[in-house]
C-alpha cells in the first residue's frame, strides 16, 4: 500500500463534490473566530482563499513578496479563463472540459480533482461578474468566449489580453474588503523563510521582513501555500523575477512531498532571446493562435536568406513557406495543446530552418486573419468592393481590439510592427505543472498544511491546457480549500492560540538566522545572477524541450557540483538586517540550486514521453510522444531525505474509471 | 546623487536589465548595488517606478520603464535615474518607494461587497452594453503605478482612484455602493497626504496605460452627486 491516500471520495464521479461537501465536518462561525489561518501568496489561488476564508469568519494572516497583493504574477495572465458556461451553444459541458484537461494533461492527473474543476469552473464567472470583472461582451451584452489550445469549443472567458489583471484585481477587491473589516492582516514584502511543525502539524512560518530585514514568528492553526510555480529555476522564463519555490520547498523539507517537479510547460509563443543581457522572457497568449498561422520557410537557402537579413518574410510566396502545425495536425492545426507545438517548433529550428539571429524561432503570422476580418468588416458595413487597403485597416482594428496590448507590448520589445510582418516567436518555459503533493481536500502529506494554485500538482497532469490555470487557482481559492479546511479545523476549536514562544519556533527562526549568516559568509567569488544563469543553462539544455538518460544523469551531477561552489563561493553585499536584494535572491537560487537536482532525477526515473515531459529514447517512429501506461500511470512523489539525491519516490497510481485511456491524437 | 560609467550597453537590452549590468559590475567590485523596484518586467504589475530624466517610467509614451528600452537613448547620453517623489511615497532605499497609500485607498471602499462564499447569480443574467463594459474594463486596466502621482506637480493621486471609481460606476454591478464608495476613497485619498488636483492633465500624459482624464470627471460627477444625496 502507498503511503499516499488521495481521499477521493467514494460514489460516482458527478456526485463526489456534493457528497463531499455534505459529508466534511464544518466549523461553526463562532469558533471560527477562534481560529488563525496563515496564507502565503495573494496571487489568483492565494487571494481568493484569504478573502473567501475571512469573510467565513476565520482570522487570516496573508504574506506577499511584492509591495502589494495586487502585484503578484497571476497579474500578468493575458489570454482567459475557461468555464464550462456552454454560452457559445456549441456543446461544451463539464464532462467535455474534464474529459479535455484529462487528455490535455496526458493521462497523469487525478480524475476526481479535475472533475471538480470542472464542475464549479462556471461559479467562478458567476463570481467575478459579480464582483464588477470587466470581461469582454458581444454586442448584445453577453459574455463573449473565445478558443484555446487542445479543444474544439469556445469556452474561455477573457478581458482583452489582460484577463489574469482583471481577475487577480477582482481577488484583491474581496481581500480589501476583508482587511477593510480587520479580518485580514496583509503583510507585503515578507518572504516566507520556513514552516514550522508542532507535534507534526504546520502551525505558522518563520518570514523576513524584505525592508528592515527583521526575522519574524506567526502562529497559526493551518498554513496554504499558493507561492505559485517554480518555473524561475531555468533563470529565463515567462515568470515575473521574483517568482520562486521557497515556501513549497522549506514545506517539502518538512515533510509534504513534492510531487511530479519535472513536469513543466515550455509555452510556444514568446518572443525569442535577444541576447546574453535577457533577464526575462515575454509570453505572447496563445489566444494570438486562434488568428495567427505559424510557419517557417520550406527551403533551408530562404530560411538562411532571411536569418541574413537578405529576404523578407513578407516576400516569401504562399508555396515556399512551412505551416507546419497545419500540416502535421490537420484536425487541431495552429492549436494544438502547448506542448506539441513547442516541440514542433524545435523540431524545425534544429533542421534548420529558424528565421532569426539565432536560429531560434518561427513565425506568427496574422495576415491571413487581417485581411479575413476586414472582408467581412467591409461587408456589414456596407461597403461595396473594398479595395485591399481598406480591408487591411478593417482587418487591422478588428485585430486591434481583440489584441492591441500584445501587439504593443511585441512592438516595444523587438522594434518590428507585428501588423505588417509577421511574429516571431520561440518556445519558453512557462507554467511548472509539478508541485506540492496535495489530496482531494488539498492538503499537503503534513497536516495542517494545504496547497492551492499553481504550487500544487493536482490537476493538469503533465500538461496544462491553455486558460486552466486561472480557472484552478480561482477555484482552489473560492470554492475549494475554504470548505475542506474547515474538516481539518474542526479539531481545532478549543486549542486556542498556537504559541510562537515554543521549542519548535525557537528551532525554526535559529536554522533561518544559520542559514542568511552562511549565505552572507560566501567568499564573494561570483554573484548569485551567475549561479543562476549557470543553472538555467544547464536546465534547459538538459532538462529542457526534449531529454534523454544522459544528460539527466549529467544535469544532476553538474548541479549538485554547482550547488557546492555556491554555498562557498557566492557574492553578497551588504548585510542581512536591511533591505538586500542580493540575499533575497541568493535565498531562492539556493532552493533553486536543491529542486534543480531533484527535478532531474524526476525525469530520469520517468522512462516515457508524456505531455511536457519528452524523453528522446521513447518516441513513435514519426517522432510523436510515446507514453508507457503500463509502468508510468502514477503521479511521482518524493519524499524529502536529506540531500536530492536521497530523496524516496512514492507513487500515487492513477484511476480512469470514467474516462477511457488512449493515446492521444491531435491529427 | 552618484554617478556611474556604464559600458556594454546594447540597444535590445531593457532599461532595467541595463541597470542589471550595472549592478552586476557593482557587485563584481565588492560594492552595494542599486536597489530599484520591479517585478513582471513586462509592463502589467506595476512594480517599476522610476523618473528617467524627470520622467515618471522614462521619454517613450504609453509604457513602464521594464518597457523602455536602451535604442531610445544614444551612446553616450547621461541619465538621471530618481525614485518617484511623492509625500505620500516616502523612499525606502535607493530607487524604491512606499506605496502602500494605494493600498489603503482601495481598502477604503474599491469593491463590490458580494461574497465571494455566495452563490451569484447567473453571469450573462445582466447584459451589459459593450461600450460600457469596455470603458469600464479601460478604467479597470490602471496597474497601480503611481506615475500619476510623480508627474503631479501637486502629487495628486486623481487619475488612480478615479479609474477604480470609474470601473465600478460604470457597471450596473457597481451601482449600489457608488455613493458610499467615492466619498470614502476620496476621504482616504486626502488623508494619505495626496494634492490637489488642478487639472495640468499631466499624470494623463504619463500615464503608461492611458487612463483618461474622463475618468476623474467621471468621479468629481460622482463624488458630487454623493455629497447632495448626504
Ligand atoms: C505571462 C503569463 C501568462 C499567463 N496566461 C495565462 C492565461 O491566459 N490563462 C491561464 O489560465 N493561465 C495563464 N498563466 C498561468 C497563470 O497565470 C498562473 O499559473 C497563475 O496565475 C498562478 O497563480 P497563483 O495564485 O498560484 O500564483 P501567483 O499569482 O504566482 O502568486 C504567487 C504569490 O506568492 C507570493 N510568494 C511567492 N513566494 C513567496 C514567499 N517565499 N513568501 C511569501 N510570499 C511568496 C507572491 O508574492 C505572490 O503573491 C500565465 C502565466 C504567465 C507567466
Ligand atoms: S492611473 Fe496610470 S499612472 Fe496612475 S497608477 Fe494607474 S496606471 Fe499608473
Ligand atoms: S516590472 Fe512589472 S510593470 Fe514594470
Amino acid at each position: 500500500m502507498s503511503v499516499l491516500d488521495s481521499k477521493v471520495p467514494s460514489g460516482p464521479l458527478a456526485e463526489k463534490w456534493t457528497k463531499h461537501k455534505n459529508e466534511i465536518d464544518l466549523v461553526n462561525p463562532a469558533n471560527k473566530r477562534n481560529i488563525d489561518i496563515i496564507v502565503v501568496g495573494t496571487g489568483l489561488a492565494g487571494g481568493s482563499a484569504a478573502a473567501t476564508l475571512a469573510e467565513l469568519g476565520y482570522n487570516v494572516k496573508t504574506f506577499c513578496y511584492q509591495d502589494s497583493p495586487r502585484r503578484a504574477h497571476s497579474i500578468a495572465a493575458q489570454g482567459g479563463v475557461n468555464a464550462a458556461k456552454n454560452y457559445q451553444g456549441d456543446g461544451d459541458s463539464v464532462y467535455r472540459l474534464f474529459y479535455d484537461t484529462i487528455k490535455g494533461g496526458d493521462y497523469r492527473s487525478r480524475e476526481a480533482n479535475v472533475y471538480r474543476l470542472a464542475e464549479v469552473s462556471s461559479n467562478i464567472i458567476d463570481q467575478c461578474v459579480a464582483q464588477g470583472v470587466p470581461f469582454a461582451r458581444e454586442y448584445g451584452g453577453l459574455l463573449d468566449n473565445r478558443s484555446f489550445g487542445g479543444v474544439l469549443v469556445s469556452r474561455t472567458f477573457y478581458a482583452k489580453g489582460q484577463t489574469g489583471q482583471q481577475l487577480l484585481l477582482g481577488a484583491y477587491a474581496a481581500m480589501n474588503r476583508q482587511i477593510q473589516r480587520g479580518k485580514i492582516k496583509s503583510y507585503t514584502r515578507h518572504e516566507m523563510l520556513d514552516l514550522v511543525l508542532v507535534d507534526g502539524k504546520a502551525r505558522g512560518i518563520i518570514a523576513r521582513d524584505l525592508v528592515t530585514g527583521e526575522i519574524e514568528r506567526h502562529s497559526g492553526h493551518a498554513v496554504v501555500i499558493a507561492t505559485g510555480g517554480y518555473g524561475n529555476l531555468f533563470f529565463l522564463s515567462t515568470y515575473c523575477m521574483g517568482a520562486n519555490v521557497m515556501a513549497s520547498w522549506k514545506a517539502h523539507k518538512k515533510g509534504a512531498f513534492f510531487a511530479n517537479p519535472c513536469f513543466t510547460q515550455i509555452h510556444p509563443t514568446c518572443i525569442p532571446v535577444s541576447g546574453d543581457h535577457q533577464s526575462k522572457l515575454t509570453l505572447m497568449s496563445e489566444s494570438l493562435r486562434n488568428d495567427g498561422r505559424i510557419w517557417v520557410p520550406k527551403r533551408l537557402e530562404d530560411a538562411q536568406a532571411i536569418r541574413e537579413g537578405k529576404l523578407k518574410p513578407t516576400q516569401l510566396k504562399e508555396e515556399d513557406r512551412d505551416y507546419y502545425l497545419e500540416r502535421r495536425y490537420p484536425a487541431f492545426g495552429n492549436l494544438v495543446p502547448r506542448d506539441v507545438a513547442s516541440r514542433a517548433a524545435k523540431e524545425r529550428c534544429d533542421a534548420g530552418h529558424g528565421v532569426n539571429k539565432t536560429g531560434e524561432a518561427v513565425y506568427l503570422d496574422f495576415e491571413a486573419a487581417i485581411m479575413r476580418y476586414g472582408k467581412e468588416k467591409a461587408y456589414t458595413s456596407g461597403i461595396k468592393d473594398p479595395d485591399k487597403a481598406t480591408i487591411r485597416q478593417l482587418g487591422e482594428e478588428i485585430i486591434e481590439a481583440k489584441y492591441g496590448n500584445l501587439f504593443q507590448m511585441y512592438e516595444k520589445i523587438v522594434d518590428q510592427n507585428p501588423y505588417k510582418t509577421p511574429m516571431m516567436i520561440y518556445p519558453a518555459v512557462h507554467y511548472t505543472m509539478g508541485g506540492l503533493w496535495v489530496d482531494y481536500n488539498l492538503q499537503t502529506t503534513i497536516p495542517g498544511c494545504y496547497s492551492a494554485g499553481e504550487a500544487n500538482f493536482s490537476d493538469h497532469g503533465a500538461n496544462r491546457l491553455g486558460a486552466s490555470a486561472l480557472m484552478q487557482g480561482l477555484a482552489d481559492g473560492y470554492f475549494v480549500l475554504p470548505y475542506t479546511i474547515g474538516d481539518y479545523l474542526s479539531d481545532d476549536i478549543r486549542t486556542g492560540p498556537i504559541p510562537t514562544d515554543s521549542a519548535e519556533f525557537d528551532e525554526a527562526e535559529k536554522n533561518v538566522r544559520d542559514r542568511i549568516e552562511k549565505l552572507m559568509s560566501g567568499k564573494g567569488e561570483h554573484s548569485v545572477d551567475y549561479y543562476h544563469k549557470k543553472l538555467g543553462k544547464i536546465m534547459w539544455n538538459k532538462c529542457g524541450m526534449s531529454r534523454n538518460a544522459k544528460d539527466l544523469e549529467s544535469a544532476i551531477t553538474e548541479i549538485a557540483e554547482l550547488r557546492k561552489d555556491f554555498w562557498e563561493n557566492v557574492n553578497i553585499p551588504g548585510s542581512s538586517d536591511s533591505k538586500n536584494q542580493e540575499l533575497e535572491k541568493a535565498g531562492r537560487v539556493a532552493d533553486f540550486l536543491e529542486l534543480g537536482e531533484l527535478f532531474a532525477k524526476d525525469a530520469l526515473q520517468r522512462e516515457e514521453s508524456c505531455g511536457g515531459h519528452f524523453r528522446e529514447e521513447y518516441q513513435t517512429p514519426e517522432g510523436e510522444a510515446l507514453r508507457d501506461d503500463e509502468n508510468f500511470k502514477y503521479a511521482a512523489a518524493w519524499e524529502y531525505k536529506g540531500e536530492p539525491k536521497d530523496a524516496v519516490l512514492h507513487k500515487e497510481e492513477l484511476k480512469y474509471e470514467n474516462i477511457e485511456v488512449k493515446t492521444r491524437s491531435y491529427k | 546623487m552618484v554617478d556611474y560609467d556604464l559600458n556594454g550597453v546594447e540597444e535590445d537590452m531593457s532599461f532595467l536589465e541595463m541597470l542589471d549590468v550595472l549592478n552586476e559590475e557593482l557587485v563584481a567590485k565588492g560594492e552595494e548595488p542599486v536597489e530599484f523596484d520591479h517585478d513582471c518586467r513586462e509592463g502589467i504589475c506595476g512594480t517599476c517606478s522610476l523618473m528617467i530624466n524627470g520622467q515618471p517610467h522614462g521619454p517613450d509614451s504609453r509604457i513602464t520603464v521594464c518597457q523602455l528600452h536602451m535604442r531610445s537613448f544614444n551612446d553616450g547620453d547621461s541619465i538621471v535615474i530618481e525614485p518617484f517623489r511623492a509625500k505620500a511615497f516616502p523612499v525606502i532605499k535607493d530607487l524604491i518607494v512606499d506605496r502602500t497609500a494605494f493600498d489603503r485607498i482601495q481598502q477604503a471602499g474599491g469593491y463590490i461587497s458580494v461574497n465571494t462564499s455566495g452563490r451569484p447569480v447567473d453571469a450573462n443574467a445582466i447584459p451589459i452594453e459593450k461600450d460600457m463594459a469596455d470603458k469600464s474594463f479601460n478604467a479597470a486596466t490602471c496597474i497601480g503605478c503611481g506615475a500619476c502621482v510623480a508627474a503631479c506637480k501637486n502629487a495628486s493621486a486623481m487619475l488612480f482612484t478615479s479609474a477604480k471609481v470609474s470601473q465600478f460606476a460604470l457597471l450596473p454591478q457597481g451601482q449600489v455602493e457608488a455613493a458610499e464608495r467615492v466619498q470614502n476613497m476620496v476621504r482616504q485619498m486626502d488623508l494619505e497626504g495626496f494634492g490637489n488636483c488642478t487639472n495640468t492633465g499631466a499624470c494623463e500624459v504619463e500615464c503608461p496605460k492611458g487612463i483618461s482624464l474622463e475618468n476623474i470627471a467621471r468621479m468629481n460627477r460622482e463624488y458630487l452627486s454623493a455629497s447632495v444625496k448626504g
